[in-house]
């Protein structure tokens, strides 16, 4: 009798190790996001300096990320590091690396278009009651900055979430990669196995971004000025 | 003689060919109320901007109790905490409360106890008729009252001079009087103030010296009777001309 695909999913460790698989994902997607975050509020600072040099640095910077498709900065971090540095990064590293340098580009370009649009009168007013240019930064322009990009941000976080999915291609195994393996042991007993297991990926990646999104939006909410 | 708080001594300013601050040279003692006059455009507001070293000038010196001004200087910051500056805009911070929006500079760049500068703040509100309002975020606040908040932020740094960027320039008519009021309170409890304003009523009555620009220099100076009943200048009978005329 053919089994019914649901099954697979309960046959010997299978549900243990497509949670472990998103537990990498899971861990990925945290440690890049957090670093990129942070990198993210430094760069968008760094671009608002007028020096034309660093200008322009930034600007190449993120231009080239923009302009590169993950895939082949996942490749290239990984495979060429490996042939032209000698460097054994190991997958993980190499998708840890190329989710942050992608998403402090993105995300400092988010701080600086939210910086920039904040009135120069909050500057002045700070500058005139005395305070350093670094109490502005850290007590008036970033917090308004912060909730302006609140929505674009979170946007970039599921982004950068959903993307993980492409370090399968370099060897890693995370969510989908574990999928495919259970998808293809039984390929024989259960044909419909690939809708379930999918299915139940689905439902995982859904699990982690939703909650996201209604964060993002209540804090709208709060915030609004 | 009272040495001056302010001095400004020949100080330039131009925007490419442009000059908007030609040769202007004037003091401010202890205790003055200095008004500046002048029609749209004639620099006084850019004026007001070089006091603080907000602008950066190209000749001349600004100099308060003696101490050179000037926007690359390391201790700007510092100087800046002796000088309040109110603009037109009243751009108090929309995040924070309107205790917040007062009590954060005296405590961040004066490093004064919360405490003090809470209670300060509070008699501070208080004169000015806002103390339920401390609480409140600046847009819940109509015009008048975020400018009159605007004030007392500055005032809570002690500052040595204030200056006053057009500051009911952009309120609703109704809400002059209780923002000009606060001022010319201060000035009676004998605040160094210097003043750009477009209210010549308000100026006749606060002012114990008027100085009035055109083009970038000062044409006219002198106590408020002098110049509004008997200007010595064609430019200034002009000036003032035009504003009984809408009168």
């Amino acid at each position: 009798m053919q089994d019914l695909g649901i099954k697979i999913l309960l046959q010997g460790d299978n549900l243990v190790r497509l949670l472990q698989g998103l537990g990498v994902t899971i861990s990925i997607s945290v440690i890049s996001v957090l670093l990129s975050l942070a990198f993210g509020v430094l760069l968008g600072i760094v671009m608002m300096v007028k020096n034309p040099l660093i200008r322009f640095i930034t600007r190449l910077y993120l231009e080239f990320i923009r302009i590169m498709p993950q895939l082949v900065l996942l490749f290239l971090v990984y495979f060429g590091s490996a042939k032209h540095l000698g460097w054994d990064l190991g997958g993980e590293t190499a998708s840890v690396i190329v989710f942050v340098l992608w998403g402090t580009a993105e995300m400092g370009d988010l701080v600086r278009g939210a910086l920039q649009s904040i009135s120069v009168h909050q500057t002045e007013s700070g500058k005139a009651l005395g305070l350093t240019k670094g109490q502005i930064y850290y007590y008036i322009l970033i917090p308004q900055a912060v909730k302006r990009l609140i929505p674009q941000a979170m946007n970039l976080v599921t982004r950068m979430i959903k993307t993980t999915s492409l370090i399968v291609l370099i060897g890693v195994v995370e969510v989908v990669k574990t999928g495919q393996q259970i998808i293809e042991s039984a390929r024989l007993t259960s044909p419909s196995a690939a809708l379930w297991i999918y299915g139940v990926i689905f439902f995982m990646y859904f699990i982690i971004c939703y909650p996201i999104s209604l964060i993002a939006g209540h804090l709208e909410k709060v915030w609004k000025e | 003689m009272e040495k001056p708080v302010l001095e400004i001594n020949h100080i330039e300013k131009a925007y490419g060919d442009h000059k908007v601050l030609d040769d202007i040279s004037f003091s401010v003692k202890k205790g003055e109320v200095v008004v500046v006059l002048g029609p749209s455009g004639c620099g006084k507001s850019t004026l007001l901007r070089c006091l603080n070293g907000l602008e950066n000038i190209q000749g001349g010196e600004v100099k308060l109790n003696g101490e050179q001004i000037s926007q690359n200087a390391k201790n700007i910051h510092q100087i800046r905490q002796k000088i309040g500056m109110v603009f037109q805009s009243y751009d108090l911070f929309p995040h924070m409360n309107i205790l917040k929006n007062i009590i954060l500079a005296p405590m961040k760049a004066q490093h004064r106890a919360k405490e003090e500068v809470t209670k300060e703040a509070e008699k501070l509100l208080k004169r000015v008729g806002l103390l339920e309002k401390k609480d409140a975020f600046p847009r819940q606040l109509s015009g008048g009252q975020k400018q009159r908040v605007a004030i007392v932020r500055a005032l809570c740094m002690h500052p040595e001079v204030m200056l006053f960027d057009e500051v009911t320039a952009s309120l609703d008519p109704e809400m002059v009087r209780e923002v000009l009021d606060v001022m010319l309170e201060m000035a009676q409890n004998g605040s160094t103030m210097v003043i750009v304003t477009h209210e010549m009523q308000f100026a006749k009555a606060v002012a114990d010296r008027i100085i009035f620009m055109d083009q970038g220099k000062i044409v006219e100076e002198g106590t408020p009777e002098e110049f509004f009943e008997n200007p010595k200048t064609d430019r200034a009978k002009q000036f003032l001309n035009v504003f009984e005329f809408v009168a």
